[in-house]
């Protein structure tokens, strides 16, 4: 009889362990799901996005929806892998979609030599902000639109999402921002 | 009654998505296989009508995604870099480092960090090859989104 009572007890004990286990198990499932599909939050590190991102310290939102539906245009700020190395994510700007043609300055410290290229089909050209210190698709060409995981909605400058700056859909205005100073610098020059 | 019913469906439904992705995305999953490029290995009949009852599955495993380690001979699983909805099947042949003889040219090139040379094993009558050129081995030169998954079982 009173192994049979304690049976019972171990038997609700278990049942009780396994279902706070499948709850945990659930919410990682979520989690993992949340951050892989839909958003994510990331540290940016490194100066290739100056103006725009600081050098540290900043933490942006990326949303996963839109690069899985393809509707990442111009401008649109993205985190790519790396393709020299795909455990790093590296955070770029959309220059130039496939069939493109960009003109970028191969070495803009240095000399004002430009080139052009067509965006293969499929790929993607990303630049950073700051040209002067950027590994981007001067330096290791074009990208495949595979390797984009994200595009960035907002950042933060402050721990808990404080100074938040929204990255508008609309960043064609500021594409044009781009190309009139580089007209007018080619002008200058 | 019935509202109670379809909530519990749906709760269940969407924890078992849930649960699913993110076994998939980690540990592994089955996906079928179409086309010949891989003919000898993966679906060995060449029967393209009845395609869907035939094609061979796989079971990609995704541990080797931890680290990144692959070795020659692996068969992978990547995204297409010239269309980021297909999936391709190929075996690795080159890995970074390696010094690879490129096919139309009497020319060596020396694999870049992250990236591998992929080939498929039936180099000639291949829906594959046929659209990226006489070889199958060649993608655009190499392939970038090849450290995507790795296969180290295949069940027919």
């Amino acid at each position: 009889m009173v192994l049979v009572r304690n049976l019972q007890q171990w038997k609700s004990l278990a049942k009780e362990a396994v279902d706070q286990t499948m709850l945990v198990a659930k919410f990682f499932c979520l989690l993992h799901v949340t951050d892989k599909y839909v958003i994510s939050s990331i540290l940016v590190q490194g100066p290739s996005m100056y103006p725009t991102l600081n050098h540290t310290g900043d933490v942006i939102l990326v949303e996963k929806i839109s690069t899985k539906l393809g509707k990442v245009g111009p401008g649109d700020i993205v985190i790519v892998r790396a393709p020299d190395n795909p455990r790093k994510t590296i955070t770029k700007r959309v220059l130039g979609m496939e069939g493109d043609c960009v003109s970028f300055l191969v070495d803009p410290a240095h000399s004002e030599c430009t080139k052009s290229i067509v965006v293969p089909k499929g790929h993607v050209w990303v630049q950073g902000d700051n040209v002067y210190a950027s590994v981007d698709s001067r330096y290791f060409g074009p990208v495949p639109y595979a390797l984009v995981q994200g595009k960035v909605m907002c950042r933060s400058t402050r721990f808990p999402l404080l100074d938040l700056t929204l990255f508008s859909a609309g960043c064609a205005d500021l594409i044009l921002v781009v190309a009139t100073e580089c007209t007018t610098a080619r002008i200058f020059i | 009654m019935g509202s109670r019913f379809l909530w519990d469906v749906t709760k269940k439904v969407f924890t078992g998505g849930l649960i699913g992705l993110t076994i998939s995305d980690r540990y592994g999953s089955f996906e079928a296989v179409r086309g010949l490029s891989m003919h000898p290995t993966l679906n060995p009949s060449p029967n393209t009508f009845l395609g869907l009852l035939t094609d061979d599955r796989v079971l990609v495993t995704k541990f080797c995604l931890e680290k990144y380690k692959f070795a020659h001979g692996d068969i992978v699983v990547f995204r297409s870099p010239s269309n980021y909805k297909e999936k391709e099947v190929k075996r690795i042949i080159g890995l970074p480092g390696d010094l690879i003889n490129m096919p139309n040219a009497y020319d060596t090139l020396m694999i870049p960090e992250g990236h591998c040379w992929v080939e498929g094993d039936n180099s000639s009558s291949s829906l594959d090859s046929r659209s990226f050129g006489p070889r199958t081995c060649t993608m655009p030169s190499y392939v970038k989104k090849s450290f995507k998954s790795c296969t180290s079982m295949v069940i027919s």
